[in-house]
């Protein structure tokens, strides 16, 4: 069977212009906002959001990444990628409104890691989930506050992010 | 990766892997909480048929840090012919139930057999072995110079070209084993310098040159010097006519670390004879990276310990 494709690139820069927008009307403002993204493509997707959140914001918003390898539950089952760097803004988290960003949601599972490695990190007043796309499935009780697309799925079925940066293209395709 | 046994059988890409992790691991252990809940559950043995305090320790710490659970265990002065006492051990430890066995043994070898034996399905990790290799010392020592000339921009990187002369007794030294292996599959340029007695046989397939003078050997303003432990409780045999002598030729007296570039690192893996191998001014120096090397030691293990205990693709 042959790919789908779900999101182009226009897509997903309106997506993330929406999702940009929604943290602004929920946060009120950039203020004390940090924007963390899951490696690998959540990396680039924060980078993008923090981006459009700066321009449409009127100043910076600080952005890292949030390795959650070292905080799975499933190292036995899966065949284990290394871990990834986490880069922590200057202005730390303590206090601030995280943003966590990840490509796809799915099982709920790599964000419990992410709580737990951000509560090693330090301790945020407010962390708020942004996904491209949530795709259901949970095994968690973990729902994400900004969505880009919402995706009903089989489990059988797989969902590729490509980003420009790792793919050399930007879609989202179900298989 | 489920042993670790040698850095001989690492390749390039591996090598640099497993420098990776360590340090994704050396950034964890900059914050508040130090601690990873990632090894939750596991237990590592510390089986230390030799004596030890900084490897055993830096792997304990190690361990603790990825929240394994540590058990020490000391097997000095074991009567029992070696074979059969490693074979008994090592069954008695799976019967314990243990996912990791850190092996130092006076036995060239011997963490090899407790890997292939079949004898136990944990993870192996060679923490020092007779004369042959002792993988974590090298690693922590490549991530140390990797730092130092690369800094923050140490990931992916290679030594390439970065010249290394390792000095004192090769013929004994488990270090320099390890070190050649690493550091040549990394694109280092390692010569040995140490008094021909204490240069192992058939050096010549080594990947390395050999120089039998230290000044000499110093004048090509290395970027790395790597002076080695005399390790006296090998001092009986007469690989050298006296101790003053030794220090007098083949030491890092502060006159010769004095004519050095202040680029050159200066390593020792530790313990340090002062005085002897490598002078105080030496050590103390900010080119030195003994403290370094410690604590680079811990987050190195630590990465060992996770690559194995997870079976994580190399």
């Amino acid at each position: 069977m042959a790919a789908r494709t779900v999101l182009q690139q226009a897509d997903i820069a309106r997506a993330l212009t929406r999702i940009a927008h929604e943290i602004l009307e929920s946060a009120r403002g950039v203020d004390d906002l940090v924007v963390l993204g899951i490696p690998t493509r959540g990396t680039e997707l924060a980078a993008r959001l923090a981006a459009s959140l700066a321009q449409i914001g009127g100043s910076d918003v600080p952005v890292g990444s949030l390795d959650v390898t070292m905080y799975r539950d499933d190292l036995d089952r899966n065949p284990t990628r290394g871990p990834a760097p986490t880069e922590i803004p200057a202005g730390g988290i303590d206090g601030k409104t995280v943003v966590l960003v990840d490509d796809v949601l799915y099982s709920g599972r790599t964000i419990r890691s992410a709580l737990d490695a951000l509560a090693d990190i330090g301790r945020p007043a407010v962390v708020r989930l942004a996904v491209l796309v949530d795709r259901g499935h949970r095994e968690l009780p973990i729902r994400p506050d900004f969505v880009g697309k919402n995706l009903p799925t089989a489990r059988s079925e797989r969902v590729n992010v490509r980003l420009e940066d790792f793919d050399g293209i930007d879609e989202v395709t179900i298989l | 990766m489920k042993h670790l046994l040698s850095t001989k059988d690492l390749s390039r890409d591996q090598a640099i892997h497993i420098l990776d992790v360590t340090e994704d691991m050396a950034a964890t252990q900059q914050r508040e909480v130090k601690k990873l809940p990632t090894l939750r559950g596991k237990t590592v043995v510390n089986l230390f048929f030799e004596d030890s305090t900084r490897t055993r320790i830096s792997f304990e710490a190690a361990a603790k840090r990825l929240s394994a659970d540590v058990i020490s265990f000391a097997a000095k002065g074991s009567s029992v012919s070696k074979g059969e006492s490693l074979q008994d051990t090592a069954q008695t430890l799976e019967a314990i139930g243990a996912d990791v066995i850190v092996v130092r043994h006076p036995v060239s070898g011997a963490p090899e057999l407790l890997a292939r034996s079949g004898w136990i399905d944990a993870s192996v990790l060679n923490a020092g072995d007779g004369t042959h290799e002792h993988p974590t010392q090298a690693l922590l020592d490549a991530f140390t110079l990797r730092r130092r000339i690369h800094g923050d921009a140490s990931r992916g990187k290679g030594l390439d070209g970065v010249r290394v002369l390792v000095v004192g007794d090769i013929l004994h030294s488990r270090v320099a084993r390890s070190n050649v292996w690493l550091l040549s599959t990394l694109g280092a340029e390692v010569t040995l310098v140490g008094p021909p007695t204490l240069m192992p046989f058939g050096i010549d397939a080594w990947p390395v040159d050999t120089s039998f003078d230290l000044d000499d050997a110093l004048a090509s303003k290395p970027d790395a010097v790597m002076m080695l432990r005399v390790q006296s409780e090998r001092m009986n045999a007469a690989y050298f006519p006296s101790a003053r002598e030794y220090s007098t030729l083949w030491g890092l007296s502060a006159a010769r670390f004095g004519a050095l570039p202040e680029t050159t690192v200066v390593m020792h893996p530790g313990p340090m004879n002062r005085g002897f191998e490598i002078a105080s001014v030496a050590a103390d120096s900010p080119q030195s990276t003994v403290l370094e090397q410690v604590s680079a030691g811990v987050s190195t293990r630590m990465a060992a310990l996770y690559l194995t205990a997870t079976g994580a693709d190399l």
